[in-house]
């Protein structure tokens, strides 16, 4: 099977988060980046498949220069080819304007199957992967937590995450899109002998107009909605804060807990 | 000319999902900001749907569009989207407006690609700004907010998270069930094998009195031997948010949140969590709740009865013997 993966580079947010002084964004100066999280169990998910039912395994990211970075750990994984839209003009787009460029991509390549993540952990809409179906007309699923590829690919059991903890089981017909939802694997880690074979990896970096597109349909400039400002959630009433060093805050709090709170 | 909203209820085996009339709440609020508007409601099921009309006719409504057919007896995108994108196309609302489900968020991009609407997912609030209307939704898993704007002309599908508006705001009326105009056919495109409980159901936190809930700042499972320490001297449970579950360190069955378990502890204690939605409304029944962060920034803190801001590796074994002292 030929699968492709999309991945997405977000911010580490293990690292401490600033609004930048503009107030559209973070502040990217001291920022890290890593895959999205659901993303990494994609391209995990897609290297077991592909190793199971022989084939090749193509990622590909929209995002600036940096995001290359996540494409070559995927390359250093296993997979085959990466694909970089970096073209200024894809940027900065909403949900229907990413998944535009990425069908495009995966028109011109061909694929069996696509494999995305569920929802990224920067801007979270949870929606691209599926709009990048309906762009196909291919069935999806979103949050799954388990896949099995049956009858030499032309369909496929999914299991489904519902809400308290259930799970739904369904049969869909293969080509489809999965999102994949974290925990659905254990991610493995390069080889040091993957990450030297990633550096001769092909990563193309089509423009716009090489996928028959107009700048003017993707990116900021192909999108209905902008983000007009980001801040930190008011804190409300918010928590009473208990100082001091770790026994002193400790020995406050308890005292709280029984006297005050009568919880303990 | 005045604005038309549709709000999508949800109903699953013939039960309609809570969320649905906080999206009947959103969708009124949502025709208040743009100066008024009418606002139906759309409910798609089978036959055993008929009764849940009653649910929501006393909501100040247009109309109460149902469509019932042996098709959408059970979700899916197929069938929903069927009925769906040929009546926003005909019909032309202006919001689409859905609760932010997993069953919804399902099929809620694509109804919004397949007519060319665009789409604002989890709607936490509305701004007016200089004449401009805004439209708060989190980013960063609640880490932050965004303000956004929609911008040209057409439909917008709106999903709304959970609470953000509540039920108890949405305005009585009285609704009468009338048939969707220009629905689509549905056409079902997953065959539905079974359901079964995540992880098995081993561990039951719901009737926890006190529990240690774990996030991923315990940064290792290596870690976790001081926490089950504090966790017994209190008497808790050990509950864990989702990172924690997917990384290995502690099993399924302790995941607590929208995928996980509902608890309501007297006293929850949060080590390393930071309070992204998705765990809140697992443990938001919680009377006590007491975090420990490294950072004061944290959205746990504002559902919080008491906090401390610093590692936990050092306030955990500190916590223990307080606890012990003052314990008999
Ligand atoms: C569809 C869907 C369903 C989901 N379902 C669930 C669910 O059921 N339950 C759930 O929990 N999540 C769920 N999530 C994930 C959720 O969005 C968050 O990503 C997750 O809750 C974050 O977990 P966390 O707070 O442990 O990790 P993080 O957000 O990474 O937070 C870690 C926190 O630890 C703090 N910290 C780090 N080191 C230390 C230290 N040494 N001392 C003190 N503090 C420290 C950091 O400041 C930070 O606040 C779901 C997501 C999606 C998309
Ligand atoms: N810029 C991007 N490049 C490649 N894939 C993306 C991009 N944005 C989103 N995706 C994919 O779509 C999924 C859902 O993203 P989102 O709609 O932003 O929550 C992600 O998990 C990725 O698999």
């Amino acid at each position: 099977m030929k699968i492709a993966v999309c991945i997405k580079q977000v911010p580490d947010t293990e690292a401490r988060l600033r609004v930048a002084k503009d107030g559209r964004w973070l502040d990217e100066d001291d920022l890290k980046y890593r895959t999205n999280e659901s993303d990494e169990h994609a391209i995990e998910e897609a290297l077991q498949i592909a190793a199971a039912t022989g084939g090749e395994v193509i990622v590909i990211t929209l995002g600036p220069d940096r995001a290359k970075e996540s494409l070559r750990k995927a390359l250093a994984l296993d997979a085959a080819r990466a694909v970089h839209l970096v073209d200024e003009s894809f940027q900065d787009g909403d949900a229907a304007a990413t998944a535009r460029a990425l069908a495009a991509v995966i028109e011109q390549e061909g694929v069996d199957l696509v494999l995305t993540g569920s929802q990224t952990d920067d801007v979270g809409y949870g929606a691209t992967a599926s709009m990048l179906a309906g762009r196909l007309g291919w069935p999806h699923a979103w949050l799954v937590m388990g896949l099995e590829v049956e009858e030499g690919g032309s369909t496929a059991k999914v299991t489904r995450e519902m809400e308290s903890g259930m799970n739904e089981i369904f049969r869909l017909q293969l080509p489809a899109v999965i999102e994949v939802q974290a925990g659905i694997n254990h991610p493995r880690y390069p080889t040091l002998r993957g990450i030297m074979k990633a550096k001769r990896k092909p990563m193309a970096t089509p423009t716009p107009a090489d996928l028959g597109l107009d700048a003017s349909e993707v990116g900021l400039a192909g999108s209905r909605l902008e983000i007009v400002d980001v801040a930190f959630p008011d804190t409300g009433a918010g928590a009473q804060l208990i100082e001091g060093d770790a026994a002193a805050a400790a020995a406050a709090l308890v005292e709280k807990l029984q006297k005050e709170a009568r919880v303990l | 000319m005045s604005k038309t909203f549709w709000a999508v209820l949800q109903q699953r085996e013939g039960k309609l999902h809570r969320s649905s009339i906080e999206a009947i709440a959103a969708a009124q609020q949502l025709a208040e900001a743009h100066g008024g508007g009418r606002v139906d409601a759309i409910l798609l099921g089978g036959d055993n749907t008929s009764e849940l009309i009653g649910e929501v006719a006393s909501y100040e409504l247009g109309a109460i569009y149902a469509v019932r057919d042996s098709a959408l007896d059970h979700y899916t995108p197929g069938a929903y989207l069927g009925v769906l994108v040929e009546a926003v196309k005909a019909g032309k609302p202006d919001f689409v407006v859905l609760p932010h489900t997993y069953q919804t968020v399902d099929f809620a991009p694509r109804l919004a690609q397949q007519t060319d609407a665009a789409y604002l997912p989890e709607l936490i609030g509305l701004e007016q700004e200089g004449g401009e209307l805004l439209y708060r939704r989190p980013i960063l898993t609640g880490k932050l907010q965004a303000r956004v704007r929609v911008k040209g002309e057409g439909t917008v599908v709106v999903t709304v998270q959970t609470g953000a508006f509540s039920a108890d705001t949405a305005k009585a009326g009285s609704a009468a069930e009338a048939a969707l105009p220009d629905a689509g056919a549905p056409t079902p495109d997953r065959e539905l094998l079974g359901v079964e409980q995540v992880g098995g159901d081993q561990v039951d936190l719901s009737k926890a009195d006190v529990i240690v809930a774990v996030g991923r700042g315990i940064g290792k499972p290596e870690n976790l031997p001081p926490i089950e320490e504090l966790a017994k001297v209190l008497g808790a449970d050990l509950g864990a948010s989702r990172p924690v579950i997917d990384n290995g360190w502690l099993p399924r069955d302790r995941q607590i949140g929208s995928s996980g378990q509902t608890v309501a502890p007297k006293l929850y204690l949060a080590l390393g969590v930071s309070g992204a939605i998705q765990h809140l409304v697992g443990m938001k029944g919680a009377t006590c709740v007491v975090s420990i962060n490294k950072d004061a920034s944290a959205p746990i803190f504002n559902v919080s009865s008491y906090g401390i801001v610093g590692d936990l590796l050092e306030v955990v074994p500190a916590l223990t013997e307080a606890v012990r002292a003052a314990k008999v």
